[in-house]
């Protein structure tokens, strides 16, 4: 009994903030857009009884889906999304592992406080780290006077609104959630791995391929799942960093709820999404399960 | 004495494998190898035994080339190892963590050190299976180091670095982590393998015991420096020091002066009264002495016996371990001297109980006068 209602408390947590929000949405993405407040039809009555509820599931259709099916832009801007994700995520790798292995061969007195300058960003609101990026990018931002008082160019760069800046804001803002798992990892591993890798006759540099990078995998999944699912929903960064020509699914779910006003298709457009991310979700759910088992 | 034909070091002839010459390391300020001179010969298992701390796992580590020495010069084969880096030495080490790659089954991490040497590939299977056979583990070539026992661990780490067939094999606290049954098995079947292959093994041990069964020497350390190096036998019954005498298994030490004495024979007056010994040398009257007695060498009786030292005293106290049983006696001068009596009787029929009047007497060659 007392089992029951501990183990029931995480379902109920999950029922309520993840299945019940997902049904109303789901719900939403079958409806019709309205000029009402709700803005969509039907909304379910009650006091109609069974046959208000039998009418109330009649006027449910997929028309919101075929919809999205026959639109360019939808199938391009998941498409676009996973792509700019996708790199996004390996320019991530690329720069943290670096960093995290940099920390971790660090002295132990500077790990503490290496770690607090991965994590103080956060302490400063994520819009205006994003506008100061607007400030550093722009044509007339710092980066491109000091390009310009260099002499290394002529005239100013064309980067704010392209999606160059959307790369470099994404990579600035998710870059600590690569490099805390990675370090993770890499602080964990025992020396002697190496040591004995050196004894075994490898050379430093065959020693960091053959053990170091074996062993940090679970770290570099972790962090690339970290990444890549929330990059693929951004909106925040293409939309004040990225152009017109910047196109990505989160942007465009933005404009259907906002702009549009057409709720029923941008929770079509957010139920896709959603399929879109579970394949990887649940790959990184088996990773970690995998990870843990290793462990113990 | 010896019918052990092997001992190199007796044979001013035998050039040394492995020489360490006035080495000395240091970490800042500390200094964790003083000075040190060691000489190690081919096929020998060569144990260094010391608390931790003392220098020893430095000292292994220098010859693994994991630290360069400070001062000194250590040679393998008459080479100056130095400017050998670790991926290239002909020695290779077992860790005391064992650093078995977890990501790699048991088959490729013997294999692990073999990819990276100039063996051709076609023979390293043929290799493996060879290590593995010697470590009666070929049912487990497919498993995850987590798969497996401690031990079974334990022999992985062991066949991975035989594998390269090294000049020397360096052992790190090798059986640290297993229990006491299984670590008493292991160290026979380390010398069992070891004289299988004839490899020169050098263990690194603060257990006087698993050197002391392994080894064909045994060297001391403290704070740097070696105490002593000698045989197993010699290093328990002839220590050159109280240190050793008193690290080396328990001793009673008793403090004296030399009031006789000639090169065979010397008595030592001490708080309990007079001590016949046999010293090493000549004594000069007025030296002062550590007599160090081992409990076993001390024979327990309820009336005066006929030996040259007896002394009188009472049971205070008795530790039964089962097999034996050491007796804490109160001399009348009130020293403790332990006594150790084999259990040949059950303990309801033991001969004496706390509080009885004893006799405790040992003869003239049973201890050793010890002037450091």
């Amino acid at each position: 009994m007392r089992r029951a209602f501990i183990i029931s408390i995480p379902y109920l947590w999950l029922v309520a903030l993840f299945l019940i929000p997902f049904a109303i949405v789901f719900k939403l993405s079958l409806s019709d857009p309205a000029v009402a407040i709700p803005p969509y039809v039907p909304t379910l009555d009650l006091s109609t009884g069974w046959t208000g509820f039998k009418d109330f599931l009649s006027q449910l259709d997929m028309e919101n889906f075929i919809w999205l099916t026959e639109d360019n832009l939808y199938w391009k801007a998941y498409l676009s999304s996973v792509k700019i994700a996708f790199f996004s995520t390996v320019f991530t790798l690329l720069i943290g592992f670096p960093i995290a292995y940099g920390m971790a061969q660090a002295p132990k007195e500077w790990q503490a406080t290496l770690m607090m300058l991965i994590i103080l960003p956060f302490w400063t609101s994520f819009l205006i780290r994003v506008y100061a990026w607007m400030g550093i990018l722009s044509n007339e931002g710092f980066l491109n006077q000091f390009l310009l008082w260099t002499g290394f160019i002529s005239e100013p760069l064309q980067i704010i609104n392209t999606n160059i800046a959307v790369y470099i804001g994404i990579v600035y803002t998710y870059l600590p959630f690569m490099v805390l798992p990675i370090y993770a990892t890499l602080e964990k591993l025992d020396p002697s791995y190496l040591e004995a890798a050196e004894d075994l006759g490898c050379s430093r540099t065959s020693a960091f391929w053959s053990v170091t990078a074996p062993l940090s995998k679970p770290g570099v999944i972790a962090g690339c799942f970290l990444v890549f699912i929330p990059v693929v929903g951004e909106f925040v960064i293409p939309s004040l960093l990225g152009g017109s020509r910047t196109l990505m699914i989160g942007k465009v779910l933005w404009d259907e709820f906002f702009s549009n006003r057409d709720w029923p298709v941008a929770s079509a457009v957010a139920v896709i999404l959603l399929l879109i991310l579970v394949i990887p979700i649940i790959l990184f759910q088996k990773q970690q399960e995998r990870a843990q088992e290793a462990e113990s | 004495m010896s019918t052990d034909p092997f001992r190199p070091w007796e044979d001013p002839q035998a050039t040394p494998l492995i020489r360490f010459e006035n080495v000395t390391k240091r970490f800042g300020a500390f200094v964790a190898v003083d000075n040190l001179s060691l000489d190690i010969y081919e096929k020998e298992f060569f144990a260094l035994l010391g608390a931790s701390g003392c220098g020893k796992t430095t000292l292994m580590r220098m010859l693994a080339g994991f630290e360069k020495p400070t001062e000194g010069r250590i040679t393998l084969n008459g080479v100056d190892i130095a400017p050998i880096p670790v991926n290239k030495r002909d020695i290779n080490m077992m860790f005391q963590s064992y650093a078995l790659f977890p990501h790699l089954t048991v088959a490729d991490n013997i294999a692990f050190g073999l990819k990276r040497s100039d063996m051709p590939k076609a023979e390293i299977a043929g290799r493996v299976d060879e290590m593995l056979n010697l470590v009666q583990l070929s049912q487990f070539a497919k498993r995850k180091p987590h798969q497996i026992s401690g031990g079974q661990r334990q022999r992985v780490a062991l066949a991975r670095s035989l594998a390269r067939n090294p000049k020397v094999l360096l052992l790190d606290e090798p059986l640290a982590a297993l229990d006491k049954k299984l670590r008493q098995e292991t160290q026979f079947e380390l010398m069992d393998i070891q004289g299988k292959l004839g490899t020169t093994f050098m263990i690194v041990t603060h257990d006087q015991e698993e050197a002391m069964t392994v080894a064909s020497r045994v060297a001391v350390m403290n704070a740097g420096v070696i105490k002593q190096i000698a045989t197993p036998d010699a290093i328990y019954e002839r220590p050159n020091s109280a240190y050793v005498a008193d690290f080396i298994g328990e001793v009673n030490l008793i403090d004296g002066k030399v009031t006789s004495g000639t090169e065979k024979s010397c008595k030592i007056i001490w708080q309990g009264g007079t001590i016949t010994a046999q010293p090493r040398a000549k004594l000069a009257k007025g030296t002062e002495v550590r007599y160090a007695i081992r409990p076993e060498k001390v024979v327990i009786s309820a009336s005066k016996p006929e030996a040259t030292n007896a002394i009188k005293g009472k049971v205070l106290d008795i530790a039964y371990l089962g097999n034996i049983s050491t007796y804490h006696v109160e001399t009348d001068s009130g020293q403790i001297i332990k006594a150790q009596l084999t259990n040949v009787r059950r303990l309801s029929q033991r001969s004496f109980a706390w509080e009885d009047p004893v006799w405790l007497s040992w003869t003239e060659t049973a201890g050793i006068v010890l002037t450091e």
